[in-house]
């Protein structure tokens, strides 16, 4: 089992390989890390608007692209295995033994597909090479990735940060039930402040889930507190984070179906847009 | 990811689909009307068909970046029908062609493609260059000695002009500059409104004004059944090409519905059959068009053009049209096969050289198709059958012969298989190891019976070995070919 670490040219990499690293500690298993280069749909590399057919031109034109595109990805390569060294280089440095590094081509969410049977968990950047500084920027690959990964998915924010708080978002849900087998069953946050943080009417059934979830935390050896406040999940617990200095956020992701996405919009995406710190996601 | 993937496939090269997409309007339209010549009907038949398939592919189509209108290949198969029965009987054929086509799609008929080899594919490129070429010639002969020095300028600026600037469309420039002349010296030179009518209108829908009756099937199915199946395969080629030069998929299903789509409406729009065309998908990509938006631009922009400038369309000197015709035979025709001829195995060149002369003699280009692939099955059977031996000894008291026979047994090795055996020996018994050896047809259990029968004349006791294995490669009885361990029942493997 690795820790999988997925990483470019944004500048979060080094932020990626910090989160890797201390997840890799934690959990005590190698990190691999995991540089995809994308293929790119070629969009006119060389326009030639003389609309003439010569001699075999289909061939001639074949060869060209060949050739353009051996150069490019020739060059995606090499400095791919330099982001790859140099990412190795900082995790060794942060004290972990054993990294692995994996150049592929092709749409990352496949590679994961393939790869993620052997991890622990995914880390990712919350942006990609086009991101801007910008906070509410997400990466294109961000939702794909942790909807078809059946591995919990660690987003790191900008910078890394020791991690001396976190906030597990609640609901109840199904993916909230996998994040607590998860922190009950690895010791990554076992050592660490937690809070436990339901948002909604409450009633009854919610606050006996959450008692629940509690109690099995603190069985496991986990030290958490508990909330349940009413209003907006989205606004309290971007609330929370700021008032409680949290470093990171634990939740369920996506539980909704793409179409009520489209119609209401998703609590993590909106989530994600307002806080920047580095959140540890089930789907 | 259905939508992710529409909008790259529609907007994710908006710029270049744009270039791309005027550039192969441009180029389209002398095609369309030259096609509309070889098929003897008005030229706004082929602009129409032009404009609507480009249009209703960019939509349902399953290659993007592909270019699909009138076409020479669908032309040529349409002259008769034309000649014959006239425009209205063409509109249902295409209509017809359409309809066989969705349901080709709907079947997944484009796995058969594999079975058409590449060099049935040179052959049929090639074909198609030459009798492009071959329909211009009657403009060519009888006409003003002022026709050849036009075809000249204009070829001189088609291949010429490239070499100082890429930015404007030289077949286009020849048009402009012939047409220029031609009508500031008044030459003495047939132009494209001699040649019948152009579009002054948007298309419009028609039913077709024939008799529905059995009669009317009887006339059009079999030019149907034929621009179908060219039409397909001529798509499915340039979408071959079009995977190549792009590097990524497509959707060989969803473009067979979407041809048989486009022809179904552009039979109601008063156009002729069409299909993807390999030489204007070549101009789209070099001129950096990916997207289905590529598509839909030259299809509005060609008739756009055609209908606003109508008076100036209707003035181009047909030598111009012969000089960019001459352009698309010579860039259709695979300039490489003549040199493959050498090198390539002899077998391919005759299945290539069989095709265009089929194709040639007939003007049909689903005869030379079915010629070809019909070769290149004999071919590969043959080649098969040379896979195959047969070893004997014969044991030291002379008495019993064991033979081995290893390889491909079937119809076409079959009498080789007999052949092998020697019936003039007096012996008392003869073994027949066929362990490793594959039956693949009913041929080559008789041959094996046929063997045994002879043996048992000679009052010669035959054991076989190994039968039951051999047997099990008769793939079509007992369907082990679909199974993924087929291969381990398959001896010698």
């Amino acid at each position: 089992m690795t820790i999988l670490a997925c990483i470019d040219r944004s500048h979060f990499a080094a932020s990626v390989c910090d989160h890797a690293a201390w997840s890799a500690k934690e959990l005590d298993v190698p990190v691999e890390l995991l540089h995809s280069i994308e293929r790119h749909p070629d969009p006119a590399s060389r326009a030639d608007h003389s609309g003439r057919l010569g001699v075999d031109t289909g061939e001639h034109l074949l060869a060209e692209l060949v050739a353009l595109d051996e150069q490019r990805n020739r060059v995606a390569r090499e400095s791919g295995r330099v982001l790859l060294d140099d990412a190795a280089r900082r995790i060794h440095e942060a004290g972990v033994e054993e990294v692995y590094q994996r150049l592929e081509s092709g749409e990352l969410s496949d590679q994961l597909r393939d790869h993620e049977r052997s991890a622990r968990m995914i880390v990712m950047g919350r942006g990609g090479e086009a991101a801007t500084q910008d906070a509410a920027y997400l990466g294109r690959n961000l939702e794909r990735v942790i909807r078809a990964s059946h591995r919990p998915v660690l987003i790191a924010a900008v910078a890394h940060r020791p991690i001396r708080r976190y906030l597990l978002a609640f609901d109840g849900g199904k993916s909230s039930g996998e994040a607590i087998n998860y922190l009950v069953e690895t010791p990554l946050l076992r050592d660490i402040e937690g809070k436990v943080l339901m948002v909604g009417r409450g009633g009854d059934g919610g606050r006996s889930r959450l008692g629940d979830a509690v109690r099995r935390l603190e069985s496991a050896g986990l030290h958490v507190t508990s909330e349940l406040k009413d209003g907006e999940p989205e606004a309290v617990i971007a609330d929370n984070i700021e008032r409680d200095d949290i470093d990171l956020i634990v939740m369920g992701a996506y539980g909704h179906s793409r179409i009520r996405q489209m119609m209401i919009g998703s609590t993590t995406t909106e989530l994600m847009h307002r806080t920047a710190v580095s959140m540890l996601v089930f789907h | 990811m259905a939508t992710a993937r529409w909008r790259a496939e529609w907007f994710g090269n908006i710029k270049g689909d744009a270039l791309a997409g005027v550039v192969v309007a441009l180029a389209l339209i002398p095609e369309a009307v030259a096609f509309s010549i070889i098929a003897g009907v008005d030229p706004k038949v082929g602009l129409y068909a032009s404009f609507s398939i480009a249009v209703i592919i960019a939509f349902a189509g399953g290659r993007p970046g592909m270019i699909s209108a009138a076409t020479g290949a669908m032309a040529l198969l349409i002259v008769d029908l034309v000649k014959d029965h006239g425009l209205e009987y063409l509109f249902a054929a295409t209509i017809l062609t359409g309809v066989i086509q969705i349901i080709a799609g709907a079947v997944g008929l484009a796995r058969v493609m594999r079975f058409v080899s590449n060099s049935v594919m040179t052959g049929f490129v090639n074909a198609l260059a030459i009798l492009i070429f071959l329909a211009q010639l009657p403009e060519l002969t009888g006409v003003s000695w002022i026709t050849y020095p036009m075809v000249v300028a204009g070829l001189i600026i088609i291949y010429g002009l490239p070499r100082l600037t890429s930015v404007v469309p030289s077949p286009l420039v020849t048009i402009v500059v012939l047409t220029a002349v031609s009508m500031a010296f008044g030459l003495n030179v047939r132009t494209v409104g001699d040649m019948g009518e152009l579009p002054s209108s948007l298309p419009m829908f028609l039913l077709p004004d024939i008799p529905v009756n059995v009669e009317t099937l009887t006339i059009i199915l079999p030019y149907a059944i034929p621009l179908a199946i060219v039409g397909l395969l001529e798509s499915m080629m340039t979408a071959t090409i079009v995977d190549d030069l792009t590097d990524t998929k497509s959707n060989k299903h969803r473009e067979s519905t979407g041809q048989g789509i486009a022809n179904v409406a552009t039979g109601f729009l008063g156009g002729m059959a069409g299909c993807a065309m390999i030489g204007q998908s070549v101009i789209n990509v070099k001129s950096g068009g990916r997207g289905r938006l590529s598509s839909l631009i030259a299809g509005v922009v060609l008739l756009g053009l055609v209908v606003g400038l109508g008076d100036i369309v209707g003035r181009i000197p047909m030598p111009a049209l012969v000089a960019v015709m001459i352009m698309v035979s010579i860039g259709t025709f695979s300039w490489k096969s003549i040199g493959n001829l050498r090198t390539h195995p002899r077998t391919s060149s005759v299945v290539m050289l069989a095709t265009v002369a089929v194709v040639v003699a007939t003007h049909n280009l689903a005869y030379g198709v079915f010629v070809g692939v019909l070769l290149s099955g004999i071919f590969f059977a043959w080649k098969i059958g040379q896979i195959f031996g047969i070893e004997s000894t014969i044991s030291d008291d002379g008495r019993e012969r064991t033979y081995i026979v290893a390889g491909q047994v079937f119809y076409a090795s079959a009498e080789a298989f007999v052949d092998a055996f020697d019936f003039d020996e007096a012996l008392d018994r003869v073994f027949i190891d066929v362990t490793r050896a594959h039956f693949w047809d009913i041929s080559a259990v008789a041959a094996l019976d046929k063997v045994v029968l002879k043996f048992r004349r000679d009052a010669t006791d035959v054991e076989l070995i190994g039968m039951n294995q051999a047997s099990t490669t008769i793939v079509d009885k007992l369907g082990i070919h679909d199974k993924i361990d087929a291969m381990d029942y398959v001896p010698g493997h």
